[in-house]
């Protein structure tokens, strides 16, 4: 069993679009959104929600005014400017816990945190592993190891060949969390100086963690000048470019339509998508 | 006062508009940009200021002293983050775990751990053409990016107008980034997928109680459900930028989009102005 990750570095440069087509061409796979923040791909994947689980994570200081004194010992020791006029500020709160066990009075207990929901689908494509994180929560990281390893067992399970995720954009804790450990990472980019900029640092991490990437330059038509570019700094880096996606409109309408644009357009762009996808499964 | 630009979802325009907004209104108003999407910075790409200043961003992880440790193991047991384990007679760190908070120092029994900086990230500030700058990146490989945020905005300008790119999302990094914005504007496109990322972005201000407002780009394709959203909830669409390939070549150059098109300039002006009106209203209303 093997696994791709799907990532970018920037946002919007159209990984859900690409994850939504490898849905429909790989064979013997289960899918995962692992961008916990912003899912999107259900929204081309139609999933019958077969399972909801909530995602318990961490934990909220509480003051209890009745046994609180005053003595303020707590809003000086908080490094994260939690707790102001005796209140915790649920949002600014990193759950550390050091406020309730240095209270005097005994007046901080800590309360654990429903941080989101996690689910499992099914699709027409294959099962979906996918998540909803609380709005303004922590710990996004552990969302998505949670929905790696859900997806990894029904992979083991059933026997399947793939798992295909849709990563977060960014370099921080949920990517690093989507990464760890992965056969492959896929990173799409586009052939503008700012893709240009985040793919190298995308590039980066890849290397930091030791694990394989490959490129897709997606809208590479918009500056071929830009692209040749990407090429030759992927060359220079010993790095696959596995796939040149045109732009074109109809990726925009089959996302309005929520369907994988594979099936939605039998056009070049299509093509060029199924050969990537060729060459990934050889790897 | 301190204007912010978000989206839920990524590469929806955020940095189009913060820099061209920036640029447009720097000739009349003392005008900063702080790019807090410290994971991939982009603003510098196009504005390519000077840089005049840079700080290490600095989180304070626990350094224990084995002379003192009598490996009693209460480090452990009020981290709760699981970045310090006593294994036997070792005392092992996870440096990458730690969120800083101190109680393993301030609680051990023997004094036996103090703490010292690691680096993960750094700020950097300066100017371009006129315009005051600052941005934070995110050592590779390193975590979590709140604290290279909060350095960016400790440089935040206590006068004129800070406008505050920030990170896609909604968790923790977009949520500090956010804070204490007067205003947000909202970029997405016309798209379920926009809609969808539009939405939980609107629901991340409102817990913030941030009043904000909507940038529609790449209008002309796609369907109506972000308008018809935005109508709903009352959240006023403040510009509306078409579906155009000049602009995504500009863009894809690394030139802004009044820079590209100058005729534009009054367009995000009088985004400027509609902004600051709602906020106008808002301090003055009985109403919130």
């Amino acid at each position: 069993m093997k696994e791709v990750v799907v990532l970018s570095g920037k946002g919007g440069t159209g990984k859900t679009t690409i994850v939504g087509s490898l849905a429909a061409l790989a064979e013997r796979k289960v899918l995962a959104d692992c961008d916990v923040d912003a899912a999107d791909l259900h929204l081309l994947l139609s999933p019958l929600e077969k399972e909801k689980n909530e995602f318990w994570c961490g934990q909220v200081a509480h003051i209890d005014a009745d046994k609180c004194n005053e003595c303020a010992v707590c809003q000086e020791l908080c490094r994260f400017g939690a707790i102001n006029n005796f209140r915790v500020d649920a949002v600014s709160c990193e759950g550390c816990g050091f406020c309730s066990r240095i209270c005097p009075a005994e007046a901080i207990t800590m309360r654990d945190n429903m941080a989101g929901y996690w689910f499992i689908s099914d699709t027409s494509y294959g099962p979906l592993v996918h998540a909803r994180l609380g709005i303004a929560q922590e710990n996004s990281g552990k969302l998505v190891a949670e929905v790696r390893r859900r997806a990894r067992q029904i992979a083991e399970e059933q026997g399947l060949d793939y798992i295909i995720s849709d990563g977060p954009p960014g370099i921080g804790c949920p990517v690093i969390s989507s990464l760890s450990g992965a056969a492959l990472a896929l990173l799409v980019t586009e052939p503008s100086l700012a893709g240009l900029h985040d793919l190298g640092r995308v590039l980066g991490l890849c290397h930091h963690f030791g694990i394989p990437a490959m490129v897709c330059i997606n809208k590479y038509d918009l500056n071929e000048e830009n692209t040749r570019e990407i090429e030759c700094e992927c060359a220079g880096q010993g790095v696959a470019v596995v796939g040149r996606v045109p732009f074109d409109n109809v990726v925009t309408e089959s996302i309005v339509q929520g369907v994988p644009l594979v099936e939605y357009s039998d056009g070049s762009i299509t093509r060029e998508i199924q050969r990537m996808w060729h060459t990934l499964s050889m790897v | 006062m301190i204007i912010s630009i978000a989206s839920g979802k990524g590469g929806t325009g955020k940095t189009l508009v913060a820099t061209s907004l920036a640029l447009s209104l720097r000739d009349d108003y003392k005008v900063q940009l702080l790019d807090c999407d410290v994971e991939e910075p982009n603003d510098h790409v196009f504005l390519r200021p000077e840089i005049t200043g840079t700080e290490a961003v600095a989180t304070p992880v626990p350094r224990v002293d084995e002379e003192k440790c009598t490996y009693c193991g209460e480090c452990a047991r009020v981290c709760a983050f699981n970045a310090i384990a006593v294994v036997g007679n070792n005392v092992l760190t996870f440096p990458q775990l730690c969120h800083g908070c101190g109680a393993c120092a301030y609680l051990c029994p023997e004094k036996a751990i103090s703490e010292e900086d690691r680096e993960t990230g750094v700020a950097e500030w300066g100017h371009s053409n006129g315009l005051a700058f600052a941005h934070g990146k995110l050592t590779v490989g390193e975590a979590m990016a709140p604290p290279v945020i909060r350095k960016v905005k400790e440089h935040a300008n206590n006068e004129g107008i800070v406008i505050v790119d920030v990170p896609p999302g909604t968790s923790c990094p977009v949520v500090e980034a956010l804070r204490g914005s007067d205003f947000c504007i909202l970029v997405t496109e016309p798209t379920p997928f926009g809609l969808n990322d539009l939405t939980l972005a609107v629901e991340t201000v409102r817990e913030l109680d941030i009043p904000c407002g909507v940038v529609l780009n790449r209008t002309g394709v796609g369907d109506s459900g972000v308008e018809e959203y935005c109508r709903q909830k009352r959240i006023p669409v403040l510009l509306t930028i078409p579906l155009d390939t000049e602009i995504a070549r500009l863009y894809s150059r690394g030139i802004t989009m009044v820079d590209g098109m100058p005729q534009w300039k009054s367009r995000f002006f009088r985004l400027y102005d509609k902004v600051s009106d709602i906020v106008d209203e808002r301090s003055r209303g009985p109403e919130r």
